[in-house]
């Protein structure tokens, strides 16, 4: 009877941390994490001798000092004295706003071309396929300057408008275009309750409520469908309710328009869009444009024509065909990329630097660098900001990708 | 043949087709088709009618109209007087600028116009397979020649770095078939030694009297520099996204945990921030004495930037890969680096083909950004030197066009030869 013996235990040897796929690994993050120390010691090493001989230290005190130049475009109060770390604020807010404003226009642009570019319309399809490859082949940075030098050398100056023999006149006696900005009508309040500031929060807060109330209304009729059948017509209940309290609010406080008037040599009143903020919104728009109207010309290419189809046999609809079936799947599509473009919008804000509108790069990762010598801590900063930024949109993406993914087993 | 004549009529041979209704032919049928086929699709062709109108009756006697032969600005504005007209004098008179920048020594410009040249005799058989595959070994041999021609100084440089890489790659082929790991690091110690000990050898007069003058890297500019920095980055990024991308993947989780953190770091920062840290925050990471120039500081920033681009689309096709591709590896008896090599990464790297285009063609575009700091790249001398200039003070449009056009004809080609890869690697039948 022959008998199983195990075999001989082997001792450990040397070579078979490389041999052996037990230890192998071990072995390999070992290596890795001894090259990581020494790199990092060693860059760590070079900056600390390189900053003592430069006399320089870490900090972050300049944020306290004042910064010593203008800003033109801002959406808070600044003036030259104000400190660097303000000045920041003014350039974190005006990135947001411009990457809030080209994400918008560069949605619709991209909407529209994806659409057209599916039309049975030979001529438009086509004039789409140009727009998309001329848009997509050239640099952001061509498009922002060309559109710069448009803002700055082709529209007239404020003077054109002046005098019996005005050259220019002003569109519908609202809009001005000059090459220092586009001058347009703003709100204001004549008697604002607690401040203008104070108001437009409120009105922001009737307008989240009515959000609500409308979606209350909508869930209330469904109740009822799902109750009785039918579903009772509720279209001019939420348009009250959206448009209704804000209208008295507005009332309340006063809403008058603020045109933009020529005094002198230049217009007063108004709201000022500066030239730089223009060139860089409508080029990212146009740009981002062409990327979006092929991932949404991706998106409705993906829904297969039977889908189409099978709700056409089912009954519905060519409305309910497209709300019901069509958009939710090819939206499933559309999104992610549409995320990523709008992230891709929010990092190329960063090139305003070419044109000076002062965002958080031209602010403090140019200007405040420049000023106060400290790049390390302007650059990490600056880094920071936009990291924060793309994780939080990332994250943001993440959760709607699990609650529309298709549920499988 | 009936010859009955009871009957009224007897038709006795066919009718000849009628010929279609007009409205259902030719040129009639198409345009009622494609164009005017419903009320919406007849305004949408009157609007893109009159919006290429528009674009071409703007653009079309500009261009007919233009100049090409002044000096300044003034001349051509005297030539075309008051008439519409573009000014291509610039172009003509600034075209070295344009393609070198301003400080490139004239006399040697046949220099990176026989890199570019050669560029395209190494990158053939990289781009089509047809191509006897012995051209490769040009291929390995081109970026030491380019960098030879393009920065001229003693032949030794490129020689040794050359030495150095083929001595590592014979140890590795010698040793890496039995151990992959020792045959890498092996390699890679060897071709350490002889870079440092080749350094010590070259004579510090060699620069002095070499064949081709030496040519610093601050006098490289123009679309030159723009292919340039494209070439080397593409070309050094694939390597390292792939290794990124594996090393996203692996089992290992400090491996892992490093690829994930230097991924979504560099892929959460806009391009323009990494070359701030190329100007003014590396220098602070290198040995105090040391002076690393800023060409080199913006290739290893624009490396690691699209690595990680190129790292995330080489997961795509990794992930794309069915398990079973790697358990039927795992069965075969393969170990992890011929797994990699002979299974996973020919398939994953078929399927990321158009992601890297992409990333390719992005990056070529974000080559122009190293103008915001202040390097002399196509659109740095267009804002730079020429649009300052006194003569050429005010000529947006022909320079704006033309590097427009430049980069345009690159892009869109990449592209087109990507679409034609994707249907030559198509294996699947359909």
């Amino acid at each position: 009877m022959a008998s199983l013996t195990d075999p001989p235990r082997q001792s450990f040897r040397l070579s078979m941390l490389f041999n052996d796929t037990r230890y192998r690994s071990l072995t390999f993050q070992a290596i890795a994490a001894i090259l990581l120390a020494l790199a990092i010691w060693y860059l760590g090493n070079n900056l600390i001798q390189n900053l003592r001989a430069a006399g320089l230290n870490i900090s972050y005190d300049f944020f306290g000092e004042p910064a010593g130049y203008d800003i033109n475009q801002r959406l808070i109060e600044y003036d030259s004295q104000s400190t660097h770390g303000r000045a920041a604020v003014v350039g974190i807010l005006n990135t947001l706003l411009v990457a809030f404003l080209a994400c918008i226009t560069a949605t619709v642009f991209g909407v529209i071309a994806g659409v057209l570019r599916l039309s049975n319309n030979w001529l438009v399809a086509k004039l789409m396929a140009v727009y998309v490859e001329i848009f997509r082949n050239i640099p952001v940075l061509i498009w922002i300057i060309i559109i710069f030098t448009i803002m700055t050398a082709v529209l007239p100056s404020p003077r054109a408008y002046r005098g019996d023999d005005a050259t220019h006149s002003m569109l519908f006696d609202l809009f001005a275009f000059t090459n220092r900005g586009v001058y347009i009508p703003g709100p204001t309040f004549t008697n604002p309750i607690g401040g203008i500031g104070i108001s437009w929060l409120l009105v922001l807060g009737v307008l989240v409520a009515s959000f609500f109330g409308a979606r209350a209304i909508a869930a209330r009729a469904t109740r009822i469908q799902e109750q009785t059948g039918e579903r009772p017509t509720t279209w001019y209940l939420t348009l009250g309710v959206w448009f209704v309290p804000v209208a008295i609010l507005l009332a309340v406080m006063g809403l008058t328009w603020n045109v933009p008037e020529l005094r002198g040599f230049n217009f007063s009143g108004g709201i000022k869009i500066g030239g730089p903020l223009i060139a860089l919104w409508f080029a990212l728009s146009i740009y981002t444009g062409a990327f979006i109207a092929e991932n949404v010309r991706a998106g409705i290419q993906a829904i297969s024509k039977g889908q189409t189809e099978a709700a056409g046999a089912l009954g519905l609809r060519p409305g309910r065909i497209m709300n019901l079936v069509v958009l939710p799947q090819a939206l499933r599509v559309i999104i992610p990329p549409l995320i990523s473009q709008y992230l891709n919008i929010t990092k190329n804000s960063s090139l305003a630097i070419a044109v000076g509108y002062a965002d958080i790069t031209a602010t403090l990762g140019g200007i405040t660098l420049n000023q106060t010598g400290r790049a390390i801590e302007c650059v990490l900063l600056l880094m920071l900001f936009y990291l924060t930024i793309s994780l939080l949109i990332s994250a943001g993406m993440n959760v709607y990708n699990n609650s529309v993914k298709l549920k499988e087993r | 043949m009936p010859t009955d004549t009871s009957v009224a009529f007897v038709r006795t041979s066919e009718i000849p087709p009628s010929p279609p209704p007009a409205s259902q032919t030719g040129l009639v049928k198409w345009l009622r088709e494609n164009l005017f086929s419903s009320v919406g699709n007849s305004i949408l062709t009157l609007v893109a009618i009159w919006a290429i109108y528009v674009v071409l009756s703007a653009t079309v006697p500009w261009m007919v109209n233009g100049v090409w032969t002044t000096s300044s600005l003034a001349e051509c504005r005297e030539i075309l007087q008051g008439n519409v007209g573009a000014c291509f004098s610039v172009l003509t008179e600034r075209w070295n600028q344009l393609l070198y920048g301003f400080k490139y020594p004239t006399d040697e410009y046949w220099r990176p116009n026989l890199a570019f040249l050669l560029l395209f005799l190494a990158a053939a058989p990289v781009l089509f397979f047809d191509l006897p595959r012995k051209l490769l070994l040009f291929t390995a041999a081109y970026p030491f020649i380019a960098y030879w021609l393009i920065w001229g100084g003693t032949i030794m440089t490129p020689i040794i770095a050359l030495l150095g890489f083929v001595a590592g790659y014979f140890f590795f082929d010698r040793f890496g078939k039995q151990n992959f790991a020792l045959g890498f690091i092996g390699g890679a110690v060897l071709a350490l030694f002889v870079w440092i000990a080749g350094g010590a050898l070259i004579p510090e007069t060699a620069n002095a009297n070499a064949l081709l003058p030496a040519v610093p890297s601050r006098d490289l500019g123009g679309f030159m520099l723009n292919m340039m920095l494209g070439v080397t980055c593409v070309s050094l990024s694939l390597p390292l996204g792939i290794v990124l991308a594996l090393g996203r993947q692996s089992s290992m989780p400090l491996i892992k945990w490093i690829c994930v953190i230097f991924i979504e770091f560099i892929r959460g920062v806009p391009l323009i921030t990494l070359l701030f840290v190329a100007s003014v925050m590396l220098a602070y990471f290198f040995p105090p004495e040391s002076t690393v120039d800023l060409f080199l500081r913006v290739v290893i920033m624009i490396t690691m930037f699209s690595a990680a681009y190129i790292a995330e689309v080489i997961r795509g096709g990794l992930a794309a890969l069915p398990k079973g591709q790697y358990e039927a590896a795992d069965s075969l008896g393969l170990d992890y680096p011929q797994a990699m090599q002979l299974i996973i990464l020919p398939q994953a790297l078929k399927i990321s083909i158009p992601g890297i285009v992409n990333v390719a063609v992005g990056l070529f575009k974000d080559t122009t950004l190293v103008s915001v700091i202040s390097m002399f790249d196509l659109v740095g001398m267009i804002r730079g030197p020429i649009l300052a200039s006194t003569e050429w003070n005010g000529v947006y449009w022909e320079l704006l066009g033309f590097a427009a056009l430049l980069f345009f004809v690159v892009c869109y080609g990449i592209s087109q030869y990507s679409q034609w890869l994707e249907r030559r690697l198509a294996t699947d039948h359909r």
